[in-house]
């Protein structure tokens, strides 16, 4: 019995240790307890005012144009005309993208992914769905002078979509060296930039990487310029 | 007098500077369009028609790219194809899916014909738009063609 009692007593004093430590640092320093909401030092000595009073001259991302809904149904999307009746029969896009895989640009559809998965199978032919596409599996690895990762370009996935007719000879010459490429040309429509950027995945930000994906060897290093070596400050 | 006359264009050219950017400014924000819908513009607003705007996704659900820009020889370029009725009816470009057997019939004016009057020709989300051509304009209601 006096054992019992023993344990009792000692397994409240062990959660009362427990509880009191924070109990008392809470009434010490209710800073700490509210975690939910960050507390800045500035708040606590009032440094700074609750609402900061910013000039449209400085808020953030002032010259980019947000986007809020980029798969607008055709009567919202700005160029459909609403006096159209049709108009209204058209079929939204998001009905259409439902279960696809998504992606961060252009339509924001994985168009390729979507092909592998089979979650759509578009036409070879106009008339027999039965035709298969003629698909070649050969990357093709170019080299790039600056620090961006060397560009692979896969085959596969442009000729589950296109025919050789489509890029070869007029875009791109079928052989080794033969064709010079620069992301300038490619901004402004020509190269790859006849597709990429208006109809496939656009040239941006985040889809760099998706082109420029073979990482360069460890011991390179970027070329200097012909100014830079004869620089006699060097 | 040379110094006055500098001290001018400086002024001329520093006021044209703050123009072009309070126009940039003013234009409005028109890409909420779906990314590669194209507006084909080439004959619509002449003939008192709405300009066609033909959705890429729409198509590339169900066609590849072959199917259009191989066989049937659409070129790699808006309003690059001078694509016409007749052409249509012909059994050309879109005629070849658009015939009542592939896909609906010629019949449906307002489904393909369903821009706003007066927009050009151009690939919506295009990265050379974005960069390079000045943003589109819609009309002042005022001055559409209904």
């Amino acid at each position: 019995m006096k054992y019992m009692l023993k344990m009792i007593a000692a397994s409240v004093a062990l959660s009362a240790s427990l509880v009191l430590p924070t109990s008392v640092l809470a009434d010490a320093n209710p800073v700490v307890m509210s975690a939910v909401k960050p507390v800045t030092s500035a708040e606590i000595t009032g440094s700074v005012p609750q609402q900061l009073s910013v000039s449209q001259a400085n808020v953030f991302n002032r010259l980019l144009k947000k986007i809020n809904d980029p798969n607008a149904a055709p009567p919202d999307d700005g160029i459909h005309d609403t006096t159209n009746e049709p108009t209204f029969s058209l079929q939204p896009p998001k009905v259409s993208y439902e279960g696809l895989p998504t992606s961060e640009f252009g339509n924001h559809i994985d168009w390729v992914k979507a092909i592998n998965d089979g979650m759509i199978n578009p036409r070879y032919d106009i008339q027999d769905a039965s035709v298969e596409p003629f698909v070649m599996d050969l990357d093709i690895v170019r080299p790039v002078k600056a620090s961006v990762p060397d560009v692979v370009f896969p085959h596969r996935p442009h000729t589950q979509w296109l025919h050789c007719s489509n890029c070869h000879p007029k875009i791109f010459i079928p052989q080794r060296g033969a064709n010079q490429i620069n992301m300038a040309a490619i901004l402004l429509g020509q190269k790859c930039g006849v597709c990429h950027g208006k109809v496939a995945f656009p040239p941006t930000t985040k889809s760099c990487k998706k082109c420029h994906s073979k990482e360069k060897p460890d011991d390179w290093k970027p070329p200097l310029s012909e100014a830079s070596s004869k620089n006699p400050w060097r | 007098m040379r110094a006055r006359a500098e001290r001018k264009t400086v002024w001329k050219y520093s006021l044209l500077g703050v123009l072009a950017w309070v126009a940039i400014g003013l234009v409005p924000d028109t890409a909420k369009a779906e990314y590669a819908d194209v507006v084909i513009n080439n004959y619509a607003d002449a003939a008192g028609m709405r300009p066609v705007v033909f959705p890429h996704w729409y198509h590339r659900v169900r066609f590849r790219c072959k199917v259009c820009h191989a066989d049937l020889g659409f070129k790699f370029k808006a309003g690059g194809n001078k694509i016409t009725m007749a052409k249509i009816i012909e059994g050309q470009f879109c005629g070849a899916c658009h015939n009542g057997e592939i896909s609906w019939s010629v019949e449906n004016c307002g489904m393909c014909h369903s821009c706003i009057p007066g927009t050009p020709t151009h690939i919506s989300g295009s990265t050379v738009q974005r960069l390079v051509a000045p943003a589109y304009k819609a009309l002042p209601d005022n001055q559409k063609v209904q």
